[in-house]
This record gives C-alpha cells, structure tokens and sequence, in this order.
C-alpha cells in the first residue's frame, strides 16, 4: 500500500488542506485494508466453516472421550479422570514413540534426496513433458495402497523377482521381507510422490535466470544450489517434509505387511488401542499428544523455514 | 456459460463488504459452538432410542430389504441374491474385517444393517452393551437343525440373542516337504528352540493379542482365557523369546506364506489353512492340526442389531442359512466347518474328510476353548503382546 | 523455470536419477499387471496365462459396485475440495484478517491427526448426528468425511505454489483490471495452476485409498473399492485384487490423459 502523508503534489497547497486532504487519505487507506481483510476472511470462511463442523465437532467428542473410562462394551463417559493420560508415562510408550519417529525421519530425509533432483529435472523438461512426466509419476498410485504393498512383498519375498534378479546378476540371495529395510522401501515408496508435487511446484515457479546469474559470478553448481536453489525452494523443501513426515510417523500398514508386524509403531498401537484392546480413552489421549507433538513440531519447522509454507 | 455465471456471482459476493462480513463471522463461531455443545450433550446423553421389535414377525416375512454386515468371502455373492429373488426383494453386502470395528459401528447406533456375524466373544460384548436384539424364535423354525453341541454356549447359553453360522479351530499348518512329518503334535514346535531353532525365519504367528497369547498359554498349560497376571507374564516372556525366530507376527497371509515358501510352519484358522492347501499343486505336502496342549475353537454367528431397519426380513435371512440346503451350500463354497446338522448330508466329500479327521485336533475335543471376553483385563493381552513384540 | 538446462555430468546424474525414480515406482505395477494373468490363486506364482480373474472381476456385481463407489465419491470430494482448499490457501497467503494463525493451525490438524482417530470421531459424529436428523450413513457421509481431511492437502500443496510468486504480476493485474474477481481469474488463477492441479491429483488419490475413515462412516451398499479389498484381503490375496486393480490405473489413467489431451486442444486453440 502507498504511504499516506505530504507529497511532491502537495506543494501548492496550504499546510491545513494538505492536513485535510491526506486525512482522508488515512481514512481511505484505513478503510481499504479492512476490505481487504474482510475478503480474506470471506475466503477462508467455507473452509473455515467446513472444519469447525465436520472436523472440530468430531474432535471435541473424541476429547472428552480421552477422559473417561473404559467399560467392556464401549466407554463411560461419567465421572471424568486423567488415567488415560497417565498410562502415557509408561516405558513401552517412550519406546515406540522413538522407535517410530526414527523411522519417519529416515523416510523423509530419503525422499528429500531422491525428490529434490527428481523434482529440478523434472522442472527443467520443456512444458508438454512436464505434465506428462508428472502424470506418470502419479499413476501408480491410482492402484490400491494395500495392492501396492502386497506387490512389493511379492517382489521382496524369498524366491521372489528381486532375490531372482540379484542371484541372476551374481549379487547373491537378498532377503529383504520382513526386515526394517523392507519397511523403508515401502514407506519411501508409498509417499514420494507427496515430496515430488510440492517440491516441483516450488522449483518450478522459481525465476531461472537467478541460477544463472549465480553460475555467471563463479559459482559452482553446489554452491549454487546451497544459496540460490534451496534458500528459494525452502517453501517446498518444507510442505514435502511434513506431507511424508506426519503419515510416516502414523503409518501402521506398511510396517505390517513389509516389516511383519515384528516390532509395534505408533501407528498400529493407536490401532490396537481403538479396535483390538477397544480402549478408546487411552486410544483418544495418545492421539492427541501425538498431534499436540506433531503441531509443535511444524511450528518449529515453519519458523526456521520462514514465515509461511 | 455456467462458468461465466459462476464467476459473475463470486464476483459480486468477493465485492461485498460491511458489517454483514463481521457478523457472519461471529455467527460462524456461534454455529460451531452450538454444533459441538448439541453433539457432546447427545454423545454423554443415552443413545440408541427407538430399537425395532421382531415380536410380529412370522415365518418367511420379510419388511424391506437386507443389509447384511459380514465378513469378506464369508458367503457367496449368488447364495444372497438367490434369497434375495426368493424373497422378492434387494440385499446388499458390507464387510468388515475385525469384531472390534463390526462392534464400534453397531453401538454408534443407526448402523443401517440388518444381520452380523459376530464372533463369539463379541457376541457377549454386544449382549452386554444393550446392541442386538432377542431374537423371535418363532419366525426361525429353523434353529432346530443346529447342532446339539452348539447349546449351552457360555455367550449365549438359550441362543436368545444369537444362532450359529460357521465355526473352526486355529492351529498350526506345516509344509511336512521342508519339516518332515515326524515333528511332534504340540505348540513346541513354535516355542521350544531345540525343534524351533531348526526353522528360524521360517515361522509365523497369528497377529492377534488373544490368539498368541492364548498358544503360549496353553503350551504353558494354563486357560487361553487366563485372568492371572503372573501367567500372562509367563506367556509374555514366552513370546518375546520366540519373536527372533519368527518370519512374521501375520493373520491375514498366514495360510499364504506356507504355500508360498515364505514360512514352513504357520499359526493360523482351519478353513484358511484348508482352502489354501487344496488350491496348491501338492496339497499332500501339507498338514494341518491343533497342537495336543489345546488350542481355540471359535463360532461365528448370526446376530441382529437392536436398531436394524428390517428386522423380519433379518429373522428370514437366518432362518433361510439355517437351512439344510442352504448350510451345506454355504459351507461348500467358504470351506469352514458348518454347525448345521441338518446340512451335513449335502457337504462336500473333501471339506467331510478334513473335518472329520480326529488327528486334526491332536488333543481331542476337550481341549479346545473358545476365546472369552476378560472384561476389564482384556487390555493386558493387547498390552502383554505389545511389549512381547518389543 | 526452463532456462537453466543442467549440463554434462549433473545432467546425466539428474536422469539417471529419474529412471531409478520411475523403475522404482513401475516394479510393483508391472508385477501386478503380469499376475493379473497368473492361473494360480497365489499371487507372485505364474500358473500359465488367463483372463478368468478380469472375468471373475466383471461377473462380481459387489466389486464392479465397490469400484463405481469409489469414483463418484473420489470425483466430488475432489471437487469440493479444490475449492474450498484453493480458497483457503488463497486467504493464508495473499491476506491478513484476525484469527489467520488460528486457521492455519486449523488447517493443520487434519493432516496430522491419525486416520483410525479421525475414524472414530466421525463415526461418532455421524452416528448421533442420524439420531436427531434421522439420515442414512452412505455416500453423503463418505464424500464430506474426504472433503474433511482433502482440504488440508489442497491448501499445502497450493500455499507451495503461492509462497513466493511474484506477487507484482498480481498487483499489476489489479491496477489493469476493474475488478478483483477478474484480476484472480486471468493472472492469478493461471498461475497457480499447477498447485492447483497438483492439489486435485492429491486429493484424488487420497479419497480413492481411504479405507479407515469410509469404513467407519459407510453404510450399507456403499462400499468402496479399497475397503472391499481390504476385506478380500483377510480371506486370501489372489490375482482377482490384481485385476480389479488393473482396471481402476486403466480407468484413472484414461481419464487424465483425455483430460491432459483436451487441455492442450483447449490451450492450442
């Protein structure tokens, strides 16, 4: 917005009218940015709307859920109490909670590095190209999720095509089912495509001429990919991380079907909380530190990666 | 056109400005409020008002048409429409995978569904939460064919609730080609290192708390319904010993992962094992049995919940897979063991030899249990399997 | 971005990259579509060729049923969710009004909260909501439970677009243009574009996969292809999932090269 105040233009003007003529200026200014923020409001509003029924609402059942007591067919909601939250302080939990966040962070550092270059060639394709090759790159996941999982168990399994091929090239036998490996492949695979779409839209709107200018002053690829690139493209570094992130540390059927359930992650014991032990309290409060941890987490996140997404 | 009048009424609704925008927000926040007060008073008030009675219902009746809430595969899709015409109406199909998730939607209350297949424990769960409704005898005479030895079921002993519609074991299945068939009949295969060493990598267990705790309980000798803290302790110890030597902790797959190669010894149910077995090359190089210390039998069922929209056509659905016909038709097609007497005659000669081999249940009959509801200890075997997991 | 082309040994480390990329994506595709044909009921032995499991597949009303299900219910909670998460990444970026920090933690919640969590409470929502306004869970439930958590999804992978752009563009097209509305509609909206399609393409996916959450609002005869696999699944994995599955990549994929085909006759007009 333009400042208010005495200009060039008001030379001719005595001091009172000027006084005059720029307060309605403020007045006007004043009243612009309150259009403004109103239209910003106006949109936000539906989604607004939508989440405060559909989501919150739920939510704030499930809350009160957290506090009450488990009963052998269902909950008791009378009679609050805080037991829920206390079972969090045992050791299994501490446990599972750091196995599992181990394993979300691998997962996204290893996407990050096979996306980003994925992304930047992908941004440096003529345009007819891009959308194809982005097409592409999404189609497999129009297959069923468990569908995809159970292929790669074929693939991974003993005697299946991977350990075929590796014998065939004289690497040997690879067993890899069942293993934590196993269970990285199949998280990395199932959400790198939730680090290409960001990524690529980030590169992709990013002015290439300030690369090239950077590779006119001497610098090398490395180096300019450290200051220029990804300073510029923290934006999609970040929605990346947390859209592999956030489900990695949630995700409870790849490590069944890959990892064969062998140790328990956060995932599947939110699960069992809910359905197999039917504990819904307990099930509610390890739900809501997760996502109290979570919600912090990105916040932090945000603001070491600049103000906004 | 529709766009450009899209856009023509977003236009004119951006542009709108005043105090309508200020007041719209504080109705927002009034809505959502009033939203989620109106909801949190019904959740903690009494839910399930109006339950459907079947106290008018006659023989073969039918008020509307059947939602059955089933398991997948648990019935033909042309055995259901066959009643479906049979009876001059539509019946729709919708499957769950776990009691537990069947339950949570039953007791949220209009479910929708007419008739689900609980399995025994969760039938005494769903009698305890007030969820399915007593059953009208007298628009199933039917229920007569059901096997005497199906009465006087600890869940529901005078069958008011519920009446049978499949049953089987689960055990263990062996690929005898890799292991031989000299190994003992017993749960130590699986637990005791000096057989189970052998085949480390190689063995899977069911992914089920009371399942795998249930087996090492028995192994130990105690009830797989054990409400004993330090027998659970054992068991856990038990399991957390033998987790190095597994392949996997699987349900689904169990079955698969033998005839695949992926295991040569396998926890798992009866008909899976026995389906799964006849479908290979060599099913001769198969076997399957409950280990000698005992194992658990378990009895799914034909339940109606307390709201069901159309509870005659629900009593008409039961009393026709009550059939003799009808239950033999049923089990031929999902090859599990039917508790219908009266379908016996018409089941098929293999599904007959498997289920009446005695060496099956290698401890006999006796020492079979049914999985029971422990009430308020039942969180200590999900959470004993956790931390024998690791 | 097309102006700096990556030369010599980045340039074939970067394509190296995106065929380890796609190999990595297609293995388990190709796999599923050779035992598609497989005559054994195990998936991952080859029995000799046969299309009786694409017969079995078009013979079985409930999987056909499942996989009309989950196409409607993909295509409107996509739809709506565009929208609706278009516009509110449009607010998050390019606005200020009391209460943004509050809707951007907001937005946030549905992305991070577990999916068997956002299951029950909907489950509970919905149930006592069919007590007092006395409807029928189903597709209705099923669609705004997508909508519930797409939202979010749409609006991160949009706000990526529009962190950063330049902004001036937009300005410009303020002072060119009378209005706001057409000022969006001619620069803006091209320009994010691609976040825009990226977000649909997220969302469509996401809907298409749910199973927890439509599993705990669905009712009867609403089931949807992933949750009817889930439960096939349980009884065993044959090549009858791998065929369903063929179907649905050769449907989708059809629909978005027709739609990628009709956009460039549209721009080429």
């Amino acid at each position: 917005m333009a400042e208010s105040g005495p200009t060039v233009l008001d030379r001719d003007d005595n001091a009172q009218d000027v006084r005059a003529k720029h307060a309605v200026d403020d007045q006007f200014e004043v009243r612009a940015a309150k259009a403004e923020s109103r239209r910003g409001l106006l949109l936000a509003l539906p989604a607004w709307l939508y989440l405060m029924v559909l989501f919150v609402a739920p939510l704030l059942i499930v809350t009160v859920y957290s506090f009450a007591t488990r009963t052998r067919s269902g909950t008791d909601l009378s009679g609050w109490n805080l037991d829920s939250y206390r079972k969090l302080g045992e050791p299994i939990v501490r446990d599972i909670l750091f196995r599992s966040l181990t394993l979300a962070v691998i997962t996204t550092v290893i996407c990050l590095v096979i996306a980003y270059p994925f992304s930047y060639y992908l941004a440096t394709r003529p345009e007819r190209i891009r959308n194809v090759m982005l097409v592409f790159v999404m189609i497999p996941f129009w297959t069923n999720f468990l569908v995809r999982n159970f292929a790669w168990r074929v693939i991974l399994g003993n005697d299946g095509p991977l350990t075929t091929v590796t014998e065939a090239v004289g690497l040997g036998e690879v067993e890899l089912l069942f293993t934590p490996v196993a269970v990285v492949l199949g998280l990395v695979y199932g959400f790198l495509p939730f680090m290409i779409l960001p990524l690529y839209a980030a590169i992709e709107r990013m002015d290439g001429r300030l690369l090239e200018a950077s590779r006119d002053l001497g610098a090398t690829g490395f180096e300019s990919f450290r200051q220029v690139l990804l300073p510029l493209t923290m934006p999609g570094v970040i929605a990346g991380s947390i859209l592999v992130f956030v489900p990695s540390l949630g995700a409870y059927v790849t490590p069944e079907i890959l990892g064969g359930a062998k140790t328990t992650l956060l995932g599947s014991y939110i699960v069992i909380q809910f359905l197999t032990a039917r504990n819904w309290p307990f099930g509610a409060a390890l739900s809501f530190v997760l996502m109290a941890i979570m919600l912090v987490a990105t916040l932090i996140y945000f603001r070491k990666g600049g103000k906004t997404l | 056109m529709w766009f450009d009048m899209g856009s023509r009424v977003l236009e004119e609704s951006w542009v709108a400005e005043g105090d309508i925008m200020i007041k719209s927000k504080k109705l927002l926040r009034l809505l959502a409020v009033l939203a989620a007060l109106a909801l949190f008073a019904s959740a903690c008030g009494s839910g399930g008002d109006e339950s459907a009675s079947a106290s008018s219902c006659g023989t073969d009746e039918v008020d509307g048409d059947l939602a059955l809430f089933n398991w997948a595969e648990y019935i033909d899709e042309e055995q259901l429409a066959e009643f479906a015409d049979t009876f001059g109406i539509n019946a729709t199909m919708t499957t769950y995978d776990s009691n537990e998730a069947m339950q949570s939607i039953i007791a949220g209350g209009n479910s929708g569904y007419d008739v689900i297949v609980p399995s025994d424990y969760m039938v005494s769960i769903l009698i305890d939460g007030g969820d399915v409704m007593e059953l009208n005898k007298d628009a199933i005479p039917n229920a007569k064919n059901v096997s005497d030895e199906f009465s006087g079921l600890y869940y529901d002993p005078t069958a008011t609730y519920s009446l049978p519609y499949q049953w089987g074991t689960t055990g263990i299945g062996v690929n005898t080609a890799v292991v031989g068939t000299d190994f003992p009949r017993s749960w130590a295969i699986i637990f005791d290192p000096s057989f189970a060493d052998e085949f480390s990598g190689s063995i899977s267990l069911l992914n089920d708390p009371r399942e795998t705790m249930g087996a090492a309980l028995k192994y130990l000798g105690f009830s797989l319904n054990s409400t004993s803290e330090a027998e659970l302790a054992e068991a856990t110890m038990l399991i957390s010993e033998t987790k190095d030597r597994l392949a996997a902790f699987n349900t689904d797959s169990a079955d698969e992962f033998l005839t695949d190669g992926n295991t040569v010894i396998g926890h798992g149910f009866s008909g899976d094992m026995f389906t799964q077995f006849l479908g290979t090359d060599n099913p001769e190089d198969y076997v399957y049995f409950v280990p000698e210390e005992g194992g658990t039998r378990w009895i799914d069922n034909m339940a109606v919940p307390v709201d069901a929209p159309h509870p005659c056509t629900a009593h008409t659905f039961i009393n026709w897979m009550l059939d003799g016909d009808q239950g033999a038709a049923l089990s031929n097609w999902n090859y599990y063991s039917t508790p219908n007497e009266a379908a016996k005659p018409g089941l098929d000669q293999e599904l007959l030899d498997f289920v009446n081999d005695p060496s099956v249940v290698a401890g006999g009959p006796d020492s079979l249990e049914l999985i029971e509801d422990t009430g308020d200890f039942e969180p200590n075997y999900s959470d004993a399997f956790i931390e024998a997991r690791g | 971005m097309s102006v700096t082309q990556p030369r010599g040994a980045t340039k074939r480390l970067l394509q190296f990259n995106s065929w380890f990329v796609y190999l990595f994506f297609y293995a388990p595709i190709v796999l599923l579509v050779i035992f598609s044909f497989s005559d054994s009921a195990n998936v991952g032995v080859w029995g000799g060729f046969t299309l009786d499991w694409y017969s079995e597949f078009a013979e079985s009303s409930q999987t056909r049923n499942a996989l009309g299900n989950s196409i409607k219910i993909a295509l409107v909670s996509t739809v709506i969710s565009v929208v609706l998460g278009t516009m509110a990444a449009l607010a998050l970026e390019r606005f200020t009004f009391r209460g943004k920090r509050v809707f951007d933690a907001l937005l946030y919640l549905p992305i991070i909260i577990p999916d068997v969590t956002m299951a029950i409470m909907l489950l509970l929502f919905f149930s006592e909501a069919a007590n007092i306004l006395g409807f029928q869970k189903g597709f209705a439930t099923i669609a705004l439970s997508h909508v519930a958590f797409n939202i979010s999804f749409v609006s991160v992978v949009v706000r990526a677009r529009l962190a950063g752009m330049d902004q001036r563009l937009e300005e410009a097209a303020v002072d060119l243009y009378a209005s706001r509305w057409k000022a969006f509609r001619h620069v803006t909206l091209p320009l994010i574009m691609p976040g825009i399609a990226g977000g649909a393409l997220l969302a469509l996916t996401l809907s298409l996969d749910d199973v927890v959450i439509t599993q705990f609002v669905n009712g009867p005869g609403w089931t949807t292809l992933p949750v009817f696999v889930f439960g096939l699944i349980r009884k065993g994995v044959t090549p009858l999932i791998n065929a369903v599955s063929v179907v649905m990549l050769v449907i989708s994929t059809a629909l978005v090269l027709l739609s990628l085909v009709t956009e460039r006759v549209r721009s080429d007009s």
